[in-house]
């Protein structure tokens, strides 16, 4: 048998790939939870698929993280079909200063900041991002900073019950096997 | 199991003491997107607040110096007394205004959150 000419293409796929891939698939499963929830308000989620990014945080460090929330926003919107609509590039601007404001966060140290101190702060600046985006460029001019107080609100619940729950699997991560199907 | 650490509860409270200044700033009225500026009692001008400029005012005792900035206006400058109005300092909100009265200039912040309307005829 004549072997091919052309090199058969090898992409290395490590043990970190293959992590990503199955927390981005787990966040990814939360983001169709969340947006299948009736919300009041555009952009008032729970925002469930953080809990995957805190816990990818807090086990295998920021790198890791980043890539489980970049991966969910994009396969989420693929998903969704609101890829490169508004509601994509307001994603992507939430996770991107979520992002940076826990690469600050998770320097707080562990023995007094628990997993609370990480989501609060992060769901405060996911809707910073979002409404920075929409008051620069989707909606100049409108009202959306008004809307800042309830966003905030709901980023505050959010952040605090997403902590509770990272902090919860985190105390007890055996339990995750039986607790899987309660809800958190 | 504790799930909250002293910390947490700095940061949470943190994050509830931000949600109220952002609640007290919204309800603190509605910001303006005009300024009117008069003098004489007469309108001067009616210009947007997005615009950043320096207008000069004058009146009898000279000239008031109106500035616009980042969506805020201020008497800069003023010839009268007491320097109230220049005390006043910047205005953002509908309905705020600054009186220059030994000058004859005032201004006042206009917008659609407050008076949305200019007169009402009958």
């Amino acid at each position: 048998m004549t072997r091919s000419p052309i090199e058969p293409l090898v992409l290395p796929v490590t043990a970190e790939d293959r992590r990503i891939a199955r927390l981005a698939l787990l966040a990814l499963g939360l983001t169709l939870l969340d947006a299948a929830i009736p919300s009041p308000l555009p952009g008032v989620k729970p925002g469930f698929a953080n809990i995957v990014v805190l816990l990818a945080l807090l086990r295998y460090g920021w790198r890791v993280a980043a890539w489980v929330s970049l991966v969910r926003v994009l396969a989420g919107s693929l998903l969704l079909g609101t890829f490169l609509a508004p509601g994509f590039w307001l994603a992507l601007s939430g996770a991107t200063a979520s992002l940076a404001v826990l690469a600050v966060a998770r320097k707080l140290p562990r023995r007094w900041f628990g997993p609370v101190s990480l989501s609060v702060p992060a769901a405060l600046a996911h809707i910073g991002g979002q409404l920075a985006l929409a008051g620069a460029w989707l909606l100049p001019g409108a009202g959306v900073l008004g809307l800042a107080p309830v966003f905030a609100l709901a980023a505050l619940a959010g952040g605090t019950v997403n902590g509770l729950v990272v902090a919860h699997l985190v105390a007890h991560p055996t339990a995750g096997a039986q607790s899987a199907h309660e809800p958190a | 199991m504790k799930l909250l650490k002293p910390g947490d509860y700095a940061v949470l409270l943190l994050g509830a003491l931000l949600t109220a200044l952002l609640f007290a700033r919204a309800l603190g009225g509605a910001g303006g997107d005009r300024l009117l500026i008069r003098a004489g009692g007469h309108v001067f001008l009616q210009t947007p607040l997005t615009t950043d400029q320096t207008i000069r005012v004058p009146g009898p005792l000279g000239v008031s110096l109106i500035e616009i900035r980042a969506g805020r206006a201020r008497v800069a400058q003023d010839p009268g007394p007491l320097q109230i109005c220049v005390h006043q300092g910047w205005l953002s909100r509908v309905g705020q205004a600054a009186l220059c009265l030994p000058n004859q200039v005032s201004i006042e912040v206009r917008g659609a959150g407050g008076k949305g309307y200019d007169s009402l005829a009958y």
